[in-house]
């Protein structure tokens, strides 16, 4: 039993430590390949349109609920002490700081780092990416660099975009619903948000975009049998790229708290 | 010329190539025969330096394919059109983004010269006039064909051929024979063609070759490999399910 326990165990942990470290491989090879020429903008911007453009829709409505439920999730405790007013400032400051870039990096996660496993799994069981190398062309320079400087320039942009969805769904429930006027709702939102609060959340969503890229497409080369493990490759991909952006997420708000106080 | 020198490769555990040593002449077609999972496909790919041997030499044109760096590789590729067994075309692209794949990438031609040479190696293979399908559209033996034309199209001095007759139809798999002939013939390539299919093998080898258990067994004309007593080779041959192959196979489980 013990024995065993010991056994998975250490599985486990080899398996993890072998996975950081094809990873942290990829890296390397992704930001030097990134520099490399020749340099082709057109994959780029091809990955951003699937990536950024064909995710407003999901995050639009992601962000709209998720302005209205705070602002009433918030109304309960501050008509308990009087202070609807300030629902506006913490339903900013949490959807700018927090939940805009997490809520953005979960459903890109799941949207476009799924679909990068599946395709590149695809393409490694079909051997497409060995008939890519038996063509002088590089894996990771012709997959990964594009997927990954695509998804370094949209998650900044489509979180952004969800904060502003989402603090104007929380403005049509306070000034709709809960009686606050529309110029007092700006006006404190705007007074209680700092430079940092937004820098700080954007920030972050350069490496959440580089976690999702970088796991996703990982995952995606290292398929192995046929749409079985296409299946569970995704699934993994997924898991691990939620794991690492909570704890990268843990990690960037420690410093900011420290660093920017 | 290619000269093999007693390449070993352990994959998952278990040895796929183990000692392997074989020699190919400029401009000669040698066919590679072996069963199903033997490691010829794994040999294709230590040729073009995808796989990379434990130990031993593999030296194409002169040059140790294990010990290039990416860019000698990159150049030593374009020498070579490696024909995939499945096809392997990308399948986001139109077939023929796919034929014009590796000009596309490593050379600035211009469109027109582009699209001619795209349809060249389409006509090639008789399939002039699809460029604009997706690999999707196609069958089995047309998606082989269209992976041929791919690789001839930048030209190669060496083309592999995993299996380019496995899966498709009589006629199909004959005029692929003719092909690989005709290439030999004209533009003087050298090709390796990895293969079960002895009728494919007697009509385009110059040399055939036996791959069992890890290593070269058997090498010599399609005459020889014909009148040869060597057991293993005998059964292959003939296609007999008894014999020394099948007996191994039942010691080793």
């Amino acid at each position: 039993m013990t024995k065993n326990f010991f056994t998975i165990f250490g599985r486990r942990v080899h398996d993890f430590l072998y996975f950081l470290g094809g990873l942290v491989n990829l890296t390397f090879h992704t930001l030097r390949l990134s520099f490399a020429p020749p340099f082709k903008g057109i994959r780029v911007i091809e990955q951003i349109k699937k990536s950024g453009y064909d995710s407003l829709p999901i995050v639009s409505l992601v962000s709209l609920f998720i302005g209205f439920i705070f602002a009433l999730q918030i109304a309960y405790f501050m008509q308990r002490i009087g202070s609807e007013i300030y629902i506006a400032s913490l339903v900013a400051l949490s959807l700018v700081r927090e939940l805009g870039p997490v809520i953005t990096a979960l459903i890109v996660a799941g949207r476009v780092g799924a679909a990068n496993t599946a395709e590149l799994g695809t393409m490694q069981v079909t051997e497409q990416i060995d008939a890519l190398e038996a063509f002088a062309t590089n894996p990771i320079k012709y997959l990964v660099v594009p997927r990954f400087l695509a998804l370094m320039i949209v998650m900044p942009l489509l979180t952004l975009y969800a904060d502003a969805v989402g603090i104007f769904g929380s403005y049509l429930i306070c000034v709709n619903k809960l009686g606050i006027s529309s110029s007092m709702y700006w006006q404190v939102m705007f007074d209680s948000l700092l430079f940092k609060d937004i820098f700080t959340g954007l920030f972050k969503t350069i490496f959440f975009g580089m976690i999702i890229a970088l796991v996703s497409c990982y995952e995606g080369f290292n398929v192995q049998g046929g749409a079985e493990g296409v299946g569970q490759a995704t699934t993994r991909a997924v898991v691990k790229t939620f794991i690492m952006i909570i704890i990268a997420d843990c990690f960037f708000t420690a410093l900011f708290y420290f660093i920017f106080p | 010329m290619i000269h093999i020198k007693d390449l070993h490769k352990n994959l998952g555990g278990k040895t796929v190539l183990d000692g392997l040593s074989l020699t190919i002449k400029e401009g000669v077609t040698c066919v590679i025969i072996g069963r199903s999972g033997c490691g010829k496909s794994v040999l294709l790919k230590h040729i073009v330096g995808i796989l990379r041997g434990d130990s031993g030499e593999v030296i194409v044109d002169g040059k140790d394919v294990s010990k290039l760096n990416d860019r000698e590789l990159g150049i030593l590729r374009l020498e070579l059109g490696l024909v995939f067994q499945g096809g392997a075309l990308f399948d986001s692209l139109t077939v023929g983004e796919n034929v014009g794949f590796g000009l596309i990438e490593h050379s600035h031609i211009s469109s027109k010269e582009l699209a001619e040479r795209v349809e060249e190696s389409l006509s090639m293979v008789g399939l002039s006039g699809i460029g604009n399908l997706m690999p999707s559209e196609l069958s089995g033996g047309m998606k082989k064909r269209v992976s041929l034309a791919r690789a001839l199209c930048i030209k190669p001095k060496i083309i592999l051929y995993d299996e380019p007759t496995t899966g498709v139809d009589p006629i199909t798999a004959d005029s692929i024979n003719e092909l690989i002939r005709s290439l030999h013939d004209k533009i003087k390539v050298t090709s390796i063609v990895v293969t079960h299919d002895m009728k494919s093998a007697y009509k385009v080898a110059d040399r055939i070759a036996m791959l069992y258990q890890g290593k070269i067994i058997f090498e010599g004309t399609p005459q020889e490999v014909q009148n040869t007593q060597h057991p293993v080779v005998y059964q292959f041959i003939n296609a007999l399910s008894k014999g020394p192959i099948t007996e191994n196979l039942r010691e080793d489980s």
